[in-house]
């Protein structure tokens, strides 16, 4: 019998010296396979993501020639306030939009998860609207209603003067209010019921136990909506562009240098003042989440609902029931402008707002083809967006080994969370309008608006995916390697299926924001591709409010059936789990 | 890979001079084992001891820094895990959710391209095997966890790997499942005759099933043996306090004669060879080991004690008990139900303790200075 001492072996050695060093196991054809995919993967995000935003930063320090000159262009911008006015217009807006926000959407979260408070199912419902529509269509019923002939300009004879920060900050406040509530609900749901129970025994008033127990569980969520509505708010180009009047902010800036002037590296100038503030937002958001999540403990009791004293009661709800009145009122007025003659003079239903034809909207066909382009162009995003980037979070998380390249990679994933649209769309430009750049082709292609709204909307389903992807147990990967499955098998059998809820939400993301994104596309489209949001500005700009109107209907009842198929969708796929979901 | 013929006796598995670190952290400090083939052998420990690290090493999930790891007399360091051959089961079960227990145990039969009747008769085969032939058709989820740990069982041994790994498989499920699941797997092991290494940090599980016990702590072995060696010699304080309880007395040995002295107490017992008189020594004894007895305080190895706490456990009665010699001293004693209500023991009753010389085993230093 041969016995332990006659195998080879290493003879003892000193701790530190062995430290760096490690036995490799040989590579099979997998462990190939999966660097390859890894290897394009960066590729793809350094080709469509950190390269154009590279030659867009580059672009700012030159010439029109093409000749390096330093800070010269940044020097230029802030040399007038009439030229440098657009920066710290974008901060007001944003600072306003972000307290009123953030304030509003607490009320109304705290009012729905922790008061006693009637119709709450349609409260919560109506909260969520706004997320339908492009940021520009709340910006045209906002005119509708408080513009010079507006409704209530006209019954009350007040004119709150709304082109203008007026009318951007509403605009903001209404498009970003669901973002925030959302990140606050779920803030103030991880409260644990047991601190308060323990409060009541040591007889603490309510307010004390509300300055000193809710929101300070709520703050990481608070700060969290704060930053999200600054970026929405400071990156956001719709609504400026249709109610900001002669107000110029950031986002609207780089459209008039770049569209108006052909000043492109004007346009860079301003476009990289404006991911400075963004990707601060980023970076803090990113560290308050983290401490959110180190937060959150297992086993809490939760919060449910109680009375509370007949004012507050009463005056949450009234709030609550008046914000609601307000969302729905915009949606109706929309509605109503789409199948309305001339607003407000002449009342009359028509569906002649339908069918088109302006300069700027090279179609002859109507809305709907418009709305077609939109459609299909959402369809390859959501289809073509999914894929990649579920397949590119399962390998990120569920490799073993490579922590590095797996590092660099997800910093690389979550990074297009911080560049604003419009910064995309212009270094876009840049980029691919480039005779000499290879992918050259591709400039003025359906393929480019897919790939630029893939790539703008990356972040968010490449987190949703990577969490649901964590919940999986990671020893399937080390069974199915016992097994000797290769992964894809068992990426395709098995966490595929697992993952069918996840992923039908990122694809149900994707879908709607791509019918509703503008900043991105609107230096990308070429006549002939005209997309419905994009179409809803080009008719404002040409005067034809109530043609946007209907287009804008058009967008939102397209994103309303989307959302209805995903919802089909998600529920079919739990009735068919249920066997092996059920405990 | 089958054992080649002319060393067919040589060890299975042999683990050398593997190392490992985590960062600063050495999770693993120059670990040689060496298994047979057929042998059911627990690597026990308190958790962060590297006992799973050493498991996943030698699945190949974990790579060493150090360090060789021999299957068949082969040298597998290098192979990724696909190209080793072992079965694997985690506490997790790590079942897949939407295979029914007929697909699962069949996944690894798929891979290698095994004829689809074949398949079926030896998943069949499996399921009787594991004693569960009805459930083929469930899903995981509609199974007990005794049940889904015992397909999950199935599933790791249909391709009949050479070596079988388990990542503590009984940790998640409740007592009463553990105990008769830990039987029916030892006895499965023991039909089957594959060579098995179980992970675990209960110690009752490694006594029941293994045929050799490998503690561990801090990355080091602190000894292999079997369930009797490792109980009644521990190896060290750590074995002796992590196997059983165990009472820690410190003691001197005397200047003149060969004695132990605790207090003004005197203890014949063996000694060590290697220590000196004056030295400071841990003494070891177990519980239930001690003797209540009639004796005088002035026989040999006899203590008068008082009862200060008694804990009532079922059939036995645990005590704590003070040395009337040495206030200091804490210690436990467990005593049968039956011998309690006979001597009419209860708190504050003064009782002769006898430690006879074979029971107290003793280890040089303090245990502060052994952990």
């Amino acid at each position: 019998m041969k016995s332990i001492m006659e195998y080879p072996g290493d003879p003892p050695s000193n701790l530190k010296s062995i430290q760096n060093k490690i036995v490799r196991q040989r590579l099979g054809y997998e462990d190939y396979l999966r660097r390859l995919l890894f290897i394009l993967i960066a590729v793809g995000l350094f080709i469509f993501l950190i390269y154009p935003i590279f030659v867009s930063l580059r672009r700012s320090f030159e010439n029109e020639f093409g000749q390096f000159i330093g800070l010269e262009n940044y020097i230029d911008y802030f040399s007038s306030s009439t030229t440098s006015a657009s920066l710290s217009h974008s901060l007001y807006i944003s600072a306003m939009s972000m307290i009123i926000t953030v304030v509003l959407a607490f009320i109304y979260a705290y009012g729905l998860s922790r008061i006693t408070i009637p119709g709450k199912k349609a409260l919560r419902a109506i909260a969520l609207m706004p997320i339908f529509m492009p940021s520009l269509v709340q910006a045209l019923g906002l005119i509708y209603f408080f513009g010079n002939n507006g409704v209530f300009t006209r019954l009350t004879g007040i004119n709150i003067h709304i082109y203008g920060p007026t009318g951007i900050i509403l605009s903001e406040v209404y498009y970003s209010f669901p973002h925030a509530f959302i990140i606050i609900a779920a803030a103030l749901a991880l409260a644990d019921a047991r601190l308060y129970e323990a409060a009541e025994s040591l007889r603490t008033r309510g307010s004390r136990m509300f300055s000193t127990i809710t929101l300070p569980g709520a703050r990481y969520g608070l700060l969290s909506a704060c930053f999200v509505v600054f970026t929405l708010a400071i990156t956001d180009f719709g609504a400026p562009k249709v109610i900001g009047g002669n107000y110029d902010v950031l986002a609207t800036d780089i459209y008039n240098q770049v569209i108006g002037q052909q000043n492109f590296e004007m346009g860079a100038t301003i476009s990289t003042l404006l991911l400075v503030p963004a990707l601060i937002a980023f970076v803090l958001d990113r560290l308050v989440q983290r401490k959110q999540v180190a937060m959150v403990s297992t086993g809490i009791k939760p919060m449910e609902a109680k009375a509370h004293q007949p004012l507050v009661q009463w005056g949450v709800f009234g709030f609550m029931s008046f914000m609601a009145v307000f969302i729905i009122s915009i949606y109706a007025i929309v509605i109503v402008g789409a199948f309305t003659q001339y607003w407000p003079y002449d009342l009359s239903l028509t569906l002649k707002n339908f069918t088109f034809y302006v300069a700027g909207t090279q179609h002859k066909g109507g809305a709907f083809v418009v709305l077609w382009n939109s459609v299909q162009m959402a369809f390859w995003t959501a289809l073509l967006g999914t894929i990649i980037i579920f397949f590119s979070a399962y390998l990120i998380d569920k490799t073993r080994g490579l922590t590095t390249s797996r590092s660099i990679l997800y910093l690389l994933s979550i990074t297009s969370l911080a560049i604003p649209g419009m910064v995309l769309g212009l270094a876009y430009i840049f980029t691919f309008n480039n005779p000499s750049n290879p992918l050259n082709f591709l400039y003025g292609t359906m393929a480019i608006l897919v790939i630029s709204t893939i790539i703008h909307y990356y972040t968010v389903p490449f987190l949703t995916a990577s969490t649901a992807l964590k919940q999986i147990d990671p020893e399937f990967e080390s069974i199915s390697e016992s097994l000797n499955a290769p992964f894809y098998k068992t990426f395709l059998r098995v966490i595929v299926p697992v993952s069918l809820p996840a992923i039908i939400s990122i694809a149900s993301y994707l879908f709607l924001n791509a019918m509703v994104t503008l900043s991105v596309v609107v230096f990308l489209f070429v006549p002939g591709n005209e997309l419905a949001s994009l179409s809803v500005m080009l008719l404002d700009d040409a005067g034809e409010t109530a043609q946007a109107m209907a287009m804008s209907l058009l967008i939102i009842v397209t994103g309303l059936i989307a959302r209805g198929v995903f919802t089909l969708l998600t529920r079919g796929i739990e009735r068919r789990s249920q066997a092996w979901t059920e405990r | 890979m089958p054992p080649s013929n002319e060393n067919y006796r040589d060890p299975y598995l042999v683990i050398k001079n593997i190392t490992k670190t985590f960062g600063e952290l050495v999770a693993l400090n120059d670990i040689s084992l060496s298994v047979d083939e057929g042998e059911f052998v627990c690597l026990l420990g308190p958790s962060g001891c590297g006992k799973t690290t050493l498991l996943r090493i030698i699945a190949g999930l974990e790579q060493q820094n150090v360090g060789q790891v021999y299957q068949a007399g082969v040298d597998i360091s290098q192979r990724p895990p696909r190209e080793r051959d072992f079965g694997i089961v985690f506490q997790s079960y790590a079942l897949f959710p939407n295979l029914t227990a007929e697909e699962n145990i069949a996944y690894g039969l798929e891979n290698r391209k095994m004829p689809k009747t074949e398949i079926k008769s030896r998943v069949a085969e499996l399921l009787e095997l594991i004693g569960l032939p009805d459930v083929g058709k469930k899903y995981p989820a509609q199974l007990s966890g005794g049940q889904q740990q015992r397909v999950a069982l199935a599933r790791a041994l249909a391709p009949s790997p050479g070596l079988l790994l388990l990542d503590e498989p009984l940790s998640a499920l409740d007592a009463r499942v553990r105990i008769s699941l830990r039987i029916e797997i030892k006895q499965l092991q023991h039909r089957l005759g594959i060579t098995t290494v179980f992970v675990t940090h209960d110690q009752e599980e490694a006594l029941v099933m293994a045929d050799r016990i490998v503690v561990m702590d801090q990355g080091t072995i602190e000894q292999v043996g079997n369930a009797e060696q490792i109980y009644h010699s521990p190896a060290s304080p750590f074995v002796a306090n992590f196997v059983g309880m165990m009472n820690f007395i410190p003691a001197v040995i005397s200047e003149r004669s060969e004695q132990l002295k605790l207090g003004s107490i005197s203890l014949d017992g063996d000694i060590p060879e290697g220590l000196n008189p004056g030295d400071t020594v841990t003494l070891a004894i177990r519980p239930e080991e001690i003797q209540i007895t009639d004796q005088s305080a002035e026989a040999k190895n006899v203590c008068q004690a008082t009862v200060i706490e008694s804990e009532f456990l079922g059939g036995i009665n645990r005590l704590v008990c003070n040395l009337d010699e040495d206030q200091e001293t804490h210690l436990l004693v467990e005593v049968s139900s039956n011998l309690m209500k006979e001597l009419l023991i209860e708190n504050g009753s003064q009782l002769s303790l006898h430690f006879p010389p074979e029971i107290i085993r003793v280890y040089p230093g303090t245990l502060a200075q052994q952990s």
